[in-house]
């Protein structure tokens, strides 16, 4: 039992340490530029809490997304864009963080399969109505439609 | 004795699911040409009786269980493993009760005893269909009931004792000791396994080949009953999220939300297709294809929240093997009914034909860009489970789902402030074209009017005018009607189409609009947003019965009004431990004011004590969810407007049927006939 409690006392010392670290100056503190921080904001709500349960760092209060929040927050200030910052934190993190996924080799079906489905419907609209053309006056939208 | 009482009738219950799947078949088994033979008709038929009252007496005893395992978590009998797992005795009442179904065990139980009492209700005040019919669905219904029961007796026992009662319990998840989870799941369950019923009605008059209006009208109660608890389930579960979770977002495309989405998509469509079925005779097989796709994503539902495969807050189990055995249940069910769908949808019969430029066309093309926006929906929600197996880990969240979704929604929206208007069957657009101008009119001024304002998202700008026409063009179909004249169901749809723009307003209007202040203040510090003035008073710690917290007093105040107390809180739960965040909201009639307190922020120059204030104002966004209750009011208007209708027209035949005996009494008086 005593090993236990000095197991977790070591994990848990390390835990305290940093949640009793203060958080970086732009975790918890807007951007003056009202222009810059709906930037910022916009941003931080497309990227992943990697410590939490589907939440943006924008929704969390983990010390990681504060600390994230703070890294998009200085590099905005510092002139990057947003779509720098976020290929940055991609780079560091994977594409896991980022819930706008990017066209890749593994995600291309995301993009593809709503296009097929776009043409499809188109096909079958206009299929329909070519055929009702042929028909005459009388309408084949039938049962299968 | 509880325990076990609950898990006899449990057992009972699925025996009672054997009995009913199996007399329902064998009443199915003499073909319209009587190839049993007399005999074997009679015979066949005199097994099909014990299917109707198997089913009532299997609603008795499923909800008997779960009135069982509702009492032992009212009384805390901890030597019940799934009391002691999640429920504690210093829990308020209303929470011990609710956490019966906080759990994956109770939650099923829950869904099997919704499913049996449906079922229930159907074999015991359904008449109107043919016998075999009924036969068939009641077949269907014990099958699907038998494999929940199966996979709650062998895989979730929720009456497991433990060998040594505990002297307390490990309590429930703080987020879920809310109120929210009293409303919010029920809802979402009965609209869930209500479409179970729509399921194994559209596979009995499959098997039977009985697709006809007539079933339709049978059918239709049973969708929209279930849609309308789907969508005050939705409704209520994004108002819960959004003042429980503490970042003012309403919807998040989590995976957990999808999966009661996509029923509410599938269920919306079938909705609109029985209703042209009923009316208009048309639309056969897709009605059936959209029963089967419902359920399925009903099921899909069920399996992605209740099997871990996700792990968010709302999959409080984590269990692979549960995982497989849900979802060999929805390759059974969903396979299955696909493949009686591929063998007898060709010998179902076209319906009647309409053009484009009808009312059927116009529900034609909107059940079409549903179906497509839960593809979309279906396809962002699975991809990122399907890449992680193969260790490729990808997030797919609102920048992906609010465009692709957008592509089907926008049309879909133009269609159904049209489509109302036209005729059945046939129709010149010609002849509304005043209506289509003006609608266009209103659309392209809100956009301009707002674009002027402020510099905005496409979608936002879209989302305001299209909501705005809506709202007018949900009225139009009751222009030049007499107004007591026009139907229950006309003003069902009104109200729902209404009840669309609404919710539509709030979420453009949110996201367009929204102001946010995060400040780190003093007591006595004051800042502002969207017009109000924020004051912090103090902050104190306050107790609970199972928690502490940190509790703000800030006043707000607009204008000159008077100032309006905010307490939000941090609060710590001690069992199990966790933090939690309690908001603080004040409602107006044009939005709503947000507020949270956060962690300490250091001291100020002057050696304060400073707080993370966050504060957000949120123009109109409770439209979202008066929006989503009209849908839902909408959906009531029109089951009360149907049963209306047909208990008019029985009492009518019932009367006519009288006067047809009294005219025969006469005739058999041999009394002259009355003069013209």
């Amino acid at each position: 039992m005593r090993l236990v409690i000095a197991l977790l006392a070591l994990i848990a010392a390390p835990l305290a340490a940093q949640n009793a670290m203060p958080a970086a100056p732009y975790a918890y503190t807007q951007l003056d530029d009202p222009a810059l921080e709906a930037q910022a904001t916009e941003l931080m709500e497309t990227l992943r809490c990697l410590k939490c349960q589907s939440q943006s760092i924008n929704d969390s209060d983990a010390p990681m997304a504060g600390d994230m929040r703070h890294q998009v927050r200085a590099r905005l200030l510092a002139g990057e864009s947003p779509e720098q910052i976020r290929s940055w934190l991609i780079t560091r993190y994977g594409d896991y963080v980022s819930y706008q996924p990017e066209m890749s080799a593994t995600t291309w079906p995301l993009f593809a399969i709503p296009l097929v489905l776009v043409a499809l419907v188109g096909l079958a609209l206009l299929g329909r109505l070519r055929r009702r053309a042929d028909a005459g006056d009388a309408g084949d939208m039938g049962d299968a439609a | 004795m509880i325990a076990e009482l609950g898990l006899a009738a449990l057992w009972l219950s699925a025996a009672l699911a054997v009995l009913q799947m199996v007399s329902g078949a064998l009443g199915l088994r003499d073909g319209p040409d009587g190839q049993n033979g007399p005999d074997g008709k009679a015979r066949a038929q005199s097994y099909a009786i014990y299917a109707r009252p198997a089913a009532v007496v299997q609603a008795f005893l499923a909800v008997l269980a779960f009135g069982l395992l509702l009492y032992a978590f009212a009384v805390t009998d901890l030597s019940i493993k799934l009391v002691e797992t999640n429920s504690h005795s210093a829990k308020p009442f209303i929470y011990k009760l609710t956490g019966t179904w906080g759990n994956h065990e109770g939650s099923m139980l829950l869904w099997v005893a919704v499913l049996a009492l449906s079922g229930g209700l159907l074999a015991g005040l359904e008449r109107r269909l043919p016998e075999k019919t009924m036969s068939a669905t009641l077949a269907v219904q014990g099958f699907v009931a038998l494999g929940f029961y199966a996979f709650l007796i062998l895989s979730s026992n929720p009456f497991e004792r433990l060998p040594v009662a505990p002297l307390e319990g490990s309590g429930l998840n703080p987020l879920l000791q809310d109120i929210g989870l009293a409303i919010h799941p029920p809802t979402l369950y009965v609209g869930y396994v209500g479409l179970s019923i729509a399921f194994s009605l559209c596979m009995g008059a499959l098997i039977t080949r009985q697709v006809t209006p007539e079933f339709a009208k049978v059918l239709r109660p049973w969708v929209l009953g279930a849609w309308v608890f789907l969508t005050f389930g939705i409704t209520a579960g994004s108002y819960w999220a959004y003042y429980e979770l503490g970042w003012g977002g309403w919807w998040f495309w989590d995976p957990v939300e999808n999966a009661s989405l996509m029923p509410w998509l599938a269920a919306t469509a079938l909705l609109h297709s029985v209703s042209v079925l009923a009316a208009r005779d048309a639309l056969r097989t897709w009605t059936i294809m959209l029963g089967v796709l419902a359920f399925s994503m009903s099921m899909l539902g069920t399996f992605l929240v209740r099997s871990g495969v996700l792990t968010s807050v709302h999959a409080f189990a984590v269990d692979p093997e549960r995982g497989s055995f849900i979802l060999a249940l929805l390759g059974l069910y969903i396979g299955g009914s696909l493949a009686i769908f591929a063998v007898r949808a060709s010998s179902i019969a076209e319906g009647t034909r309409f053009t484009a430029t009808s009312r059927e066309g116009a529900l034609v093309f909107n059940n079409v860009m549903l179906s497509a926006i839960l593809a979309i929906v279906l396809l962002g929600t699975l991809y990122p489970l399907l890449t992680e197996a193969f260790d490729v880990r990808v997030s797919v969240g609102p920048p992906y789902f609010n465009p692709a979704g957008a592509i089907f929604a926008i049309p879909m929206f133009a269609v159904m402030a049209v489509g109302p208007l036209l005729r059945w069957k046939n129709d010149n657009p010609g002849r509304i074209q005043f209506e289509l101008k003006a609608l266009l009119a209103i659309v392209i001024a809100v956009i301009a009017l707002v674009a002027i304002l402020g510099d905005y998202s496409v979608l936002s700008l879209l989302g305001l005018g299209m909501a705005i026409a809506l709202a007018v063009a949900a009225f139009l179909p009751l222009r030049g009607r007499v107004l007591r004249r026009v139907p229950l169901a006309t003003w069902g749809m009104v109200m729902a189409h209404f009840g669309v723009a609404v919710s539509l307003f709030g979420m453009a209007s949110e996201s367009a609009f929204t102001t946010e202040r995060l400040a780190a203040m003093a007591p006595g510090d004051a800042t502002d947003t969207g017009g109000w003035t924020i004051q912090l008073e103090e902050v104190s710690p306050v107790a609970g019965p199972n928690w502490t917290a940190m509790e703000a007093r800030i006043m707000a105040s607009r204008g000159d009004e008077e100032p309006t107390l905010l307490t939000p809180q941090a609060r710590n739960f001690w069992s199990p431990p966790q933090p939690t965040s309690e908001s603080a909201l004040i409602t107006r009639w044009n939005g709503q004011l947000y507020a949270v307190i956060g962690d300490r922020a250091g001291v100020d120059a002057r050696g304060r004590e400073r707080w993370q204030i966050r504060v957000w104002w949120k123009p109109f966004v409770t439209f979202i969810w008066y929006g989503g209750v009209l849908i839902a009011m909408g959906g009531i208007l029109s089951i009360a407007g149907r049963v209306r209708v047909d208990l008019k027209r029985r009492n009518a035949k019932k009367i006519a049927g009288q006067r047809r005996a009294d005219l025969d009494a006469l005739d058999e008086d041999k009394l002259p006939e009355p003069a013209e």
